[in-house]
């Protein structure tokens, strides 16, 4: 016999699908299929269940390889590395729970750490925008509901958020929007012919790195001033076109995704593409939202929010918090020799990060927590495998428009492995033992 | 539990009727008990000192999506004043949107034991609850929001007052919320679309329906539920000159309705930040205080409560779920906007302010705000708050109380507006010598808000049976004072215990408390039709299942349910 476990929460990417369907074995041990998740949803959930899966923390030897050490080892380990050093880096949390997120703020309060999370490396410009200059924005369900019409600004849904689509932004039927894809005009400014773009009723086929350019000039072209005959690589007639489609619409929405947060111009473009959104707010309703990578990043800058009044790049070192992108983030921090210990959770620097970066890691001393053997873990001295969060542990996360989500447990971990919470939570005992606090 | 004797403090408390007496306050297993039922206690000398009950707030925003949307869009909020924890207190930052353990603190440094957070997006009741779960000491509360609710246009467009009270019920269920909470009703939704309900009879697009019989049928299942506290009321076009009408049309709808409540409240609709509200003029060249003809009203009908909203005068946060006010400020004073509106619920903006006293609006708000309470007959019917951080940030509390206290204090402040004359000219403020004592005080702090809220049972005063919470400050009331002194003294506890537990001594934060949150789970008839309409919704239009929509309540570590019985 199985049974089925319905409104299961995808802990992949910042969609949060939570209509997915699981179907375990009777004695709950073991997960056999999965429903309504997109291929990458679905191999997440499988993944836990390989057979090799390391269940025990392990610990690098001289000579290079792995020995098994216990959880209490680990802890112990992990307590001593953050108590010892100057100013840790604690990376990560993007693919974990709010609540462990919360504890491992705890943590880094105790020991003085510099606390940052994913986006660093992909929203932390959109963020830095937020800040210039707001962002007016909604749930996706106001997109389901409202939108006819929508943008998608260097993101390519179709692969790195595959339901997206379906769910909120160009397919689905809302109350205003019985019509479906029909009643809404798709929109994708993307250098490359995507399989979003292949979608579009208008692709603009930017020149690559001149979207500040091209942001500028639709504002321009809102007011029915004067362009130049080509913008970016786009003919003036096309964003004089794009221009009015979006002010006829009753409802419009801009996703925006890595190829605009991370190419020249970073987080001015993200101004750029807020203040069209606003500009629109004076002809129409527009929002705009960035398509948040990780299931959980939005989460952990929630987290920190409310606890130290910033998203990301939280540098407690001092003793009270501290936020300065460019000093205070990752990269420049390992870059520039400021850390002296890496602690890494629900990330893989050693995939993400530059080799330099990765190199760094590599020469500290170091703890990875994941589920996973990860190119993180084979530049790590301590590797602590976990359960996986929303397969074998549940716990909140944030989907990329802000809404808490809980995920749940559909199958049990294998016998004695603990959680990241339960994980941290030890650690933070230790921490203060060790602190006297 | 220890038990604590507060010997030979000045009293002031509405509950008991004692107005600054000397008396002995004793607390026994987190209550408040007679003298004669200790044994060992410990005991605090208040000798030359204030005591009163723990402070409640009826209203402050201070937990979930768009405090903390306030919180990480204005980094520049926390510039020179994030502080390093010590002792048992954590690291703290922010001035008008604190983080949540700055906020539990500085309330708690005032003598406050209880806030209410006044605008919960149903959607975001996780966040809500998150993010009290990390405020310490304070018991807390959240109003869900249902003015621009899909169910609530749908079944007040044909006054189907028990589908609306069963939805209420279920809500209030599923968000783990505490009270009715209306803003802007029908203009959010409005907004949905880039548009608003300037007054209650402006229709809602698309729904056919008024603000009028919105804000008329959330009362009507409010009383049919018999909930705690009253439905809680934003009125529509808050802070445009010429609003005071929309005001008065607003609480004209509660007129003829009576409680019906066990909880003890004498209210159907309690109006909040009414400064916002009280503006006449038709333009900002000739807004005037319209707070004679607003106090007038709520002086003669006992069935309204009202907050002041009063304005600080300081750089601040402002945060609602009025989308369409906020696009509006934004548009006025061209400072960064967020918006975020909420699936088939509601909606919300931000946009930072500077009230400035070289500025003349601000400073005929600032008149306003004080006018309404001093020109209250009942100290019960009026609450003192900011909105905060909307008109300035709770911390300033004192400093109201200061004003509302000495008259020497205002004109302090009136000199030190650059437009004097002409804020004098339309507000009346210039020409009051009331000064409220702190009895008065007492009632718009404590026993007023707790009786609004229908927690009189529990707060607001320092009668045997209450909760142990009581605040003891440095403030001699028989010795002459300057203004200053008031604020000082009240900005900084002595000593503070909540539900027993003495969570601050000698003016530092000595225990991180016991803190709890309270919900209505109010239980009404079986209603299939809602049920149907319930899945449905969920069903098409909302992008979160209804299985993943009601909280599992794991977030409320310590939860206080008030348990209404609205079957029949
Ligand atoms: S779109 Fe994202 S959240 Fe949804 S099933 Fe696919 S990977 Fe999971
Ligand atoms: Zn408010």
């Amino acid at each position: 016999m199985t049974k089925t476990v319905t409104d299961v929460i995808c802990p992949f990417c910042g969609t949060l699908c939570d209509d997915l369907e699981v179907v375990v074995s009777d004695d709950g041990k073991q997960l056999l299929e999965v429903y309504n998740a997109c291929a990458i949803g679905a191999e997440k959930f499988l993944h836990s269940q390989a057979k090799d899966r390391i269940t025990r923390p392990r610990m690098r030897q001289e000579d290079g390889t792995w020995k098994e050490i216990t959880y209490d080892e680990a802890v112990e380990y992990t307590a001593n590395m953050l108590a010892d050093a100057k100013k840790p880096l604690m990376y990560g949390w993007s693919s974990t729970n709010c609540e462990a997120q919360a504890v491992g703020a705890e943590i880094g309060e105790a020991v003085g750490a510099v606390m940052d999370n994913t986006a660093t490396v992909c929203h932390g410009t959109s963020l830095i925008a937020v800040q210039d200059i707001g962002i007016p924005s909604c749930t996706l369900g106001e997109v389901k509901n409202r939108a006819d019409r929508v943008l998608f600004w260097g993101c390519n849904p179709a692969h790195a958020h595959p339901r997206h689509m379906s769910r909120y932004s160009i397919f689905p039927r809302g109350f205003f929007t019985g019509k479906g894809h029909t009643g809404r005009k798709v929109i994708v400014v993307d250098p490359r012919p995507t399989d979003t773009a292949s979608l579009a009723d208008i692709h603009l086929q930017i020149e690559q790195g001149h979207d500040y350019e091209l942001f500028d000039a639709l504002r321009v072209a809102f007011k029915g001033e004067k362009l130049p005959d080509v913008v970016a690589g786009i003919p003036k007639e096309k964003i004089y076109e794009v221009a009015e489609t979006l002010k006829s619409g009753r409802f419009a929405i801009i996703f925006f995704g890595m190829g605009v947060t991370q190419s020249i111009g970073k987080n001015h473009n993200i101004d750029a593409a807020i203040a069209v959104t606003r500009d629109l707010n004076e002809y129409t309703k527009a929002a705009i939202m960035p398509m948040r990578g990780h299931y959980n990043v939005t989460g952990s800058g929630q987290v920190w929010g409310w606890q130290f009044g910033f998203p990301f790049a939280v540098d407690l070192s001092r003793g009270f918090a501290r936020y300065n992108p460019g000093e205070t983030t990752s990269n420049d921090l390992l870059r520039r020799d400021e850390v002296d210990a890496v602690f890494v959770l629900g990330s893989d620097p050693g995939a993400h990060f530059p080799f330099n970066s990765v190199k760094k890691i590599y020469d500290l001393p170091s703890v990875v927590i994941d589920p996973h053997e990860t190119p993180t873990s084979e530049v790590c001295k301590v590797h602590v495998p976990v359960a996986f969060v929303g397969v074998e542990i549940g716990g909140c996360a944030y989907r990329m428009d802000n809404v808490p989500i809980e995920t749940r447990k559909v199958v049990d971990a294998p016998e004695g492995m603990m959680t990241d919470e339960e994980f941290l939570t030890r650690v933070l005992a230790r921490v203060k033992e060790l602190k006297g606090v | 539990m220890a038990e604590y004797l507060i010997k030979n403090g000045f009293i002031f408390d509405p509950v008991l009727g004692i107005k600054g007496d000397v008396a002995d306050v004793a607390i026994k297993d987190g209550k408040i008990v007679e003298t004669t039922a200790l044994s060992s206690p410990k005991v605090i000398d208040a000798t030359g000192k204030t005591v009163m009950a723990g402070g409640v707030d009826v209203h402050a925003h201070v937990a979930g999506p768009k405090v903390n949307i306030g919180r990480n869009f204005r980094p520049e909020d926390k510039l020179f004043n994030c502080t390093p924890g010590h002792g048992i207190e954590r690291m703290q930052g922010g001035f008008s949107v604190p983080t949540t353990i700055r906020t539990g603190y500085n309330y708690a440094h005032m003598g406050y034991t209880t806030v209410m957070e006044a605008a919960m997006p149903p959607l975001y009741a996780r966040h809500t609850h998150e993010e009290m779960r990390d405020t310490p000491i304070l018991d807390q509360g959240a109003y869900p929001v249902f003015g621009n609710n899909w169910f609530v246009l749908e079944y007040l467009k044909n006054h189907e007052i028990e589908n609306t009270a069963a939805y209420i019920a279920w809500l209030l269920r599923a968000t783990k919320g505490y009270a009715v909470k209306v803003v802007n009703p029908g203009g959010t939704e409005a907004w949905g679309w880039g548009l608003n309900c300037d007054n209650v009879h402006d229709p809602v697009p698309y729904f056919d329906i008024t603000p009028a019989q919105i804000i008329k049928g959330l009362i009507e299942a409010n009383e049919y539920l018999g909930l705690p506290h009253s439905m809680h009321m934003h009125a529509n076009n808050l802070g445009n000159p010429g609003n005071y009408t929309t005001t008065l049309d607003s609480f004209k709808l509660s007129e003829g309705i009576k409680p019906n409540s066990k909880f003890g409240r004498d209210q159907v609709m309690h109006h909040t930040h009414v400064q916002f509200h009280s503006y006449g003029g038709d333009s900002w060249a000739n807004v005037e205080s319209r707070a004679k003809d607003i106090m007038g009203y709520v002086n003669s009908h006992d069935n309204i409560t009202i907050d002041m909203g009063q304005v600080t005068l300081d750089e601040t946060t402002t945060m609602t779920a009025d989308g369409p006010f906020e696009h509006h400020l934004t548009e006025l004073n061209h400072l960064k906007w967020a918006n975020a509106d909420v699936e088939l619920e509601t909606g919300s903006g931000v946009v930072p302010y500077l009230y400035s006293p070289n500025i003349k609006v601000c400073g005929i708000q600032w008149c306003i705000g004080l006018e309404l309470a001093l020109l209250a007959k009942d100290p019960m019917r009026i609450f003192l708050t900011t909105d905060h951080p909307n008109a300035g940030p709770f911390i300033r509390y004192p400093r109201i109380m200061k004003w509302l206290m000495s008259q020497e204090a205002r004109d302090q402040q009136f000199d030190a507006f650059k437009y004097k004359d002409k804020v004098i000219e339309a507000t009346n403020l210039a020409g009051m010598d009331r000064e409220l004592n702190l009895y008065e005080i007492a009632q718009m702090t404590r026993a007023g808000p707790a009786k609004s809220l229908g927690l009189s049972h529990m707060y607001g005063g320092l009668a045997p049976g209450l909760d142990g919470d009581v605040a003891v400050y440095d403030f001699n009331p028989n010795e002459p004072y300057a203004p200053d002194d008031i604020e000082k003294a009240f900005s900084n506890a002595k000593h503070l215990f909540k539900s027993g537990v003495q969570v601050i001594s000698d003016h530092e934060i000595a225990n991180n408390g016991n803190k709890r949150t309270l919900w209505v789970n109010a239980k009404a008839n079986e209603n299939p039709q809602v049920m149907r309409d319930i899945k449905e919704k969920f069903l098409r239009y909302y992008t979160v299942t209804l299985n993943n929509y009601e909280g599992s309540g794991h977030y409320l570590r310590n939860p206080h349910v008030i348990e209404v019985d609205a079957t029949q």
